[in-house]
């Protein structure tokens, strides 16, 4: 079965904006392999060498700098508590005015670069990402789901994007700030420096180990019952008229009171865990800072230490605790980053649609077109379409009838080389249509789909799309052969007006009108089309039909039918049922035979006979 | 502000949660103001009178300050997270119930993706700024005020300080906030537009290959992701300006405490420890300043979502139901279809002066009777069967079942009475059977084999791995359109309403199929009256009596002979979907 209900499985809305509880979604998953990730990362920071490099040189001036800070302070002090003089102070104070302004102009000048180079590897990541969307075959978007795509291109981007511009360089500072500071406390006093590491030690071993761990436990639980009630919510919001319709509300009401009321434990649970990180936090601040008093008083009583160098300590315990916390802050983004990344290349990686390497480029086409024994099967394993063979001389039309899921839009993907056969071969012009590029096979061949895509732009771009190069005059003609030009002249800005996403603002037929306008510009050889349902009123319904007429003139067409009247004028008639083709011919000949499409014929208007016969 | 008066009555369940939090808060706050002047103490008293006793008993007091402290942290984390969380489920749920209330017509102008966000991103933004409001939302103006308080009995002369670093602060962050706040408007503009053409190629991905414009699209998002790079570049740089700015700022304090604490030292006798201390609090000050600008920014984004959520609280429904005392149900009718009879009715979408879309509509349906409402879109065909159910209220004139108003109807009865197959297929997730046992859960088996037979939804529901019981991937996205449609024919013939509406709800099924599913329906007509909505001549044919709508009128009404007899527009219509010889055929 072609998956058609691709369409239906539209991201809900407020999927791609990385809304508050976006981040979530991604947080428990990890990459496979992080460190292949980092590597394929690397190569596109590569590019950007030379400025990593200064952003680097700034974050070790940065972090050797910003030792010097408590230690100017525990100079100064000291020199405050002895008399030494305003003046040495002043020395002191102005030596640190400069390090600190130092430190100010290189923290900004990091910041500055990582900005850039951040923002310039996500634009290359995103480039690369579409470039690849683009060469991936149907398949794929049959397989994968918009919502999904959409989040690797929005989410997961981000996310790395983020990483790429306050994490590294947060991180790198970080820990050679660290490394730093217990040198420096070393230095000025082994044994408190002792005791301040032991206090900081053991109050992150405390956080992350004891409270992470329930924290994370419970964001887990508070995602999984969040996507819960979100699911709950999307589906009965979107079936909202049918709800009423069958008077299910309370029922509804019921069931959300549920999913809402476990949603409350598990948030609660998470929160309170999460909430305890800032206590916990400043707690630890606090006990330094008594421990630091206390051991450097005993200390100074016995010659050990000075006053100063309680203030100096007081700072550089500070400069240990921020980064210990930021880094295990970090480890979570930085790990989804990653998982991000790692879902970004899979999908480069996929296999993209690739011409044989001998394939040729095609000239013009005469339109004649050849299936001998086709076979397909989407999944590899139930046949969609055995043994067909068909054969259609240029300027014929060749009308596809049968049941739902019959195969006739398969026959339609094969031709058109959005799949490619299993066994057998499509050949066009007497080529095999896997031996000539792709592209220009597509550009011969015209498709009209039931239902048209109208991109974000104005009509005429909309038109033009048919044929880039089009002039104003082309298309204004193009929409006139296909009966377009009417209605666009009676919309607010005729040919300029803007359509809408989805084009909500023009009637299912009068978007097939532009659908044909388009084909008419691209003037193919051979012609795709799929003839609308029922959704269209009598009046679009003729002026359809006429510009379909013109449009198929002199062209190889193809068209999946449901009117009678193009069925019987058609040059052959394949009814197919089953992924066979069950019956060939031209109308008069398959009445005669009373068989398929005999059936078919007949039941559709004993309808009529019946329903005329009652009244009459 | 409006997140305030939300907050004000969702926080009022949870009073005692959201006044506990705050004093809490004042606790800790207070014991973090303690330490730097028990640090002072250790500093003046006890290094210099070399008192090993008092150093040890004041090293004591800092500890138990800080455990009290941290009793006090995560008490107020308790207590306002039940309060956040309280207030977020409590307006979850009367969201939800809202939205239950509503008629099609709020509907209509409130989209479901958009009711949607607001009930879940916007209700969690609320609940987020409830919880904040109570921890740091009273931790950093009670820090920063007790900072200020403490550095004045600290050193009065360093106090003054506090009158230039703090305005510097201010100004830093509006400043910043005024450069950035445009561009990151711009850098939200141009993520929608990246957005807009991904989700177009994929849409369109069928589009975009067959004309081959690969090349044309890789062109267009290139423009769109340069665009955004460049904003996003400039609106980073102003960023990464903002925390040097402030770090400048806080370097200035230190450095102007140690140098005017120096003079005072030697000069008036001001102790070193009074300088530590200061420190902590010039420090202590500062840090909570950039807290109550980060979160004010913050506030400004959580009123977007009030203004959302009170949208959907505000709406009133459009259909009022009947005051109780008023409904009437009437008597059973032994299994037979209704009556139903609209006389002169009018109805205008929104206000009084829109173009009605439908005008002056009279006719009458005999109990059993199948009816066919023809004509082109926008004719107002669907318009005309809501009105049956009572999806809307007419503007003019009134809609009867049973010569009963189905204004004074009751809600539940009529919803029993009127079943409905709606144009646009909606299935819930569940198995096949819960779906089609949607209006009637405690239906048997056999009654619903019976009506997917009729449906003729039975023979490949038989098929499927797990026949009645499979289940439906999210939507239905497992079945066809055409099976999808089935399944919500079967589910309304399960209501066993005397009244089934078809709104057009064929269009995925073959024609074949289609002739087969209205010959089982009238084969059993007399049970119900049928409204069938359609676009096709040969589906109305089957009627008894034919509609046909023409711009919100009535054109013609009668049997398709009667018709074909008097209405030249039906004579047309019929001659543009069947060709000449077929209708002299028939």
């Amino acid at each position: 079965m072609p998956p058609k209900a691709q369409r239906d499985t539209a991201p809900p809305p407020f999927m791609h904006r990385g809304g508050p509880w976006a981040h979530f979604q991604s947080a428990p998953v990890r990459a496979a392999d992080s460190r292949a990730a980092v590597r394929r990362l690397w190569g596109y920071l590569a590019v950007h060498r030379g400025v990593l490099a200064a952003a680097a040189a700034l974050v070790a001036a940065n972090s050797g700098l910003s030792l010097l800070g408590p230690y100017l302070n525990a100079r100064g002090i000291d020199l405050i508590a002895s008399r030494a003089g305003i003046g040495a102070v002043g020395r002191v104070c102005a030596i640190m005015a400069a390090v600190y302004a130092a430190l100010s102009a290189i923290t900004w000048g990091q910041a500055y670069l990582m900005a850039g180079v951040a923002q310039r590897t996500v634009r290359d990541l995103r480039r690369d990402l579409f470039g690849r969307l683009q060469r991936l075959p149907l398949a794929y978007f049959d397989r994968t789901p918009t919502g999904d795509i959409m989040s690797r291109v929005t989410n997961d981007i981000d996310n790395i994007s983020m990483v790429l511009s306050d994490s590294v360089s947060q991180i790198t500072s970080g820990v050679l700030g660290m490394v730093g500071v217990v040198i420096a406390m070393c230095l000025l006093n082994v044994r408190l420096a002792g005791v301040v590491i032991a206090t900081t030690v053991l109050m992150t071993a405390i956080l992350t180990g004891w409270v992470g761990k329930r924290t994370r436990a419970g964001f887990r639980d508070q995602q999984a019952a969040l996507g819960k009630l979100n699911g709950l919510v999307e589906e009965t919001l979107s079936g909202q008229r049918v709800v009423k319709a069958f008077h299910r509300e309370e029922h509804v009401i019921r069931q959300f009171a549920r999913a809402n009321e476990e949603l409350r434990e598990a948030s609660t649970r998470a929160q309170v865990f999460a909430g305890t990180i800032g206590p916990f936090m400043n707690l630890s601040g606090n006990l330094t800072l008594a421990v630091v008093a206390t051991a450097s008083g005993v200390m100074a009583i016995h010659g050990l230490a000075t006053v100063g160098l309680v203030a100096g300590f007081i700072g550089y315990a500070r400069m240990l605790m921020r980064p210990l916390n930021e880094i295990a802050a970090l480890y979570n983004t930085i790990q989804s980053a990653l998982a991000g990344a790692e879902r970004v290349f899979a999908t480069m990686d996929e296999p993209p649609e690739r011409d044989a390497p001998d394939a040729v480029p095609v000239p013009e086409l005469k339109g004649s077109v050849r299936f001998e024994d086709v076979g397909f099967s989407y999944d590899g394993k139930t046949p969609v379409l055995s043994d067909v063979d068909l054969e259609a001389a240029p300027g014929q039309v060749i009308a596809l009838i049968g049941p739902t899921g019959a195969g006739k839009t398969t026959i339609i993907n094969l031709l058109s080389r959005f799949y490619d056969v299993d066994t057998g071969a499509i050949r066009v012009d007497g080529m095999d249509a896997r031996s000539v590029r792709r592209g220009d096979l597509r550009r011969r061949l015209g498709i009209v789909l039931q239902d048209t895509y109208l991109f974000a732009a104005t009509v005429r771009e909309n038109i033009r799309y048919g044929r880039l190069d089009a002039t104003d005059e082309e298309v204004v003609e193009a929409a006139r052969v296909a009966n377009a030009d009417q209605f666009i002249h009676r919309l607010p800005h005729g040919y300029d007006t803007m359509l809408s996403e989805r084009a909500g603002n023009l009637s299912q037929g009068q978007r097939q009108l532009l659908a044909i306008a388009r084909a008419v510009l691209a003037d193919h050889s051979i012609l795709i089309l799929d003839e609308a349902t029922s959704s269209v009123d009598t009046r679009t319904e003729r002026h359809i039909q006429e510009a379909m007429r013109r449009l198929m003139r002199g062209k190889t067409c193809f068209v999946i039918a449901h009117r009678l009247s193009t069925i019987r004028d058609a040059d052959l008639i394949l009814a197919i049922a089953g992924g066979r083709i069950v019956e060939r011919g031209r109308h008069e000949e398959l009445l005669q035979r009373k068989g398929f499409y005999w059936n078919l014929y007949t039941r559709q208007f004993r309808r009529a006979a019946v329903g005329t016969a009652k009244r009459i | 502000m409006q997140s305030f008066r939300l907050l004000r009555t969702y926080l009022g369940p949870h009073r005692k949660w959201a006044i506990l939090a705050p004093a809490l808060m004042a606790l800790e706050v207070a014991m973090d103001l303690l330490q730097p002047r028990l640090l002072q103490a250790i500093v003046d008293v006890g290094i210099p009178r070399g008192d090993l006793a008092f150093i040890l008993r004041t090293g004591g007091w800092m500890l138990a300050v800080a455990a009290v402290g941290l009793i006090g942290g995560i008490g107020c984390t308790v207590c306002a997270v039940l309060a956040g969380i309280g207030l977020g489920t409590d307006l979850r749920r009367d969201m939800f119930g809202k939205v239950q209330d509503l008629s099609f017509g709020n509907l209509d102008r409130l989209e479901a993706g958009s009711i949607i966000t607001r009930l879940t991103s916007d209700v969690t933004q609320m609940q987020e700024l409830a919880m904040m409001l109570l921890r740091i939302m009273v931790r950093a103006p009670l820090l920063l005020v007790g900072s200020i308080v403490m550095g004045i009995l600290t050193s009065r002369t360093l106090a003054l300080l506090f009158f230039f670093l703090i305005p510097a602060v201010l100004i830093i962050v509006t400043y910043v906030v005024r450069k950035t706040f445009p561009l990151f408007a711009r850098v939200q503009a141009c993520i929608d537009r990246v957005n807009t053409i991904v989700q177009e190629n994929l849409a369109g991905v069928r589009v975009v290959k067959s004309f081959v414009r690969s090349d044309y699209e890789a062109a267009r998002f290139g423009d769109a992701n340069d665009a955004l790079m460049q904003v996003g570049v400039a609106a980073a740089r102003v960023n990464a300006a903002t925390m040097p700015l402030v770090m400048l700022v806080f370097s200035t304090g230190f450095v102007a405490t140690l140098w005017i604490g120096g003079l005072q030292a030697f000069s008036g006798g001001l102790e070193v420890g009074r300088i530590i201390a200061f420190s902590n609090y010039l420090m202590q000050a500062l840090m909570s300043l950039m807290m109550v600008s980060m979160l004010v920014m913050r506030l400004s984004r959580s009123e977007a979502s009030a203004r959302r959520i009170g949208e959907v609280m505000a709406q009133v429904p459009e259909v009022p139901t009947p005051t109780p005392g008023d409904t009437m149900t009437p008597a059973s009718r032994d299994g037979r279809g209704a009556a139903v009879a609209f006389e002169g009715v009018t109805m205008r979408y929104g206000d009084a002066d829109a173009d009605p879309v439908l005008r002056d509509i009279s006719f009458e349906a005999m109990p059993g009777e199948t009816v066919a409402v023809l004509g082109a879109t926008g004719s107002g065909k669907s318009s005309l069967v809501h009105l049956i159910a009572r999806f809307y209220d007419v503007s003019e004139g009134r809609v009867t079942i049973d010569g009963v108003d189905v204004r004074r109807w009751d809600e539940r009865a009529l919803r029993a009475a009127v079943a409905v197959v709606p144009q646009e297929t909606v299935l819930f997730s569940g198995s096949i059977a819960e779906n089609i046992r949607y209006g009637r859960p405690e239906a048997p088996q056999e009654e619903l084999e019976a009506v997917a037979e009729i449906a003729q939804a039975h023979d490949f529901i038989c098929d499927m791995p797990d026949g009645y019981e499979t289940e439906l991937s999210q939507r239905g996205a497992n079945l066809s359109g055409g099976q999808k449609q089935r399944i919500a024919i079967a589910r309304a013939l399960l209501m066993r309403s005397p009244i089934l509406i078809l709104d057009d709800c064929t269009s995925a099924v073959d024609v074949e199929t289609e002739a087969r599913i209205l010959d089982g329906l009238l084969a059993g007509e007399a049970a119900r009256t049928c409204f069938i909505v359609t676009q096709r001549v040969a589906t109305a044919m089957t009627a008894h009596r034919i509609l046909l709508l023409d711009d919100g009128k009535i054109a013609a009404q009668g049997s398709h002979a009667e018709l074909m007899a008097t209405s030249p527009l039906y004579r047309d219509i019929v001659q543009s979907q069947a060709p000449e010889e077929d209708s002299h055929a028939a």
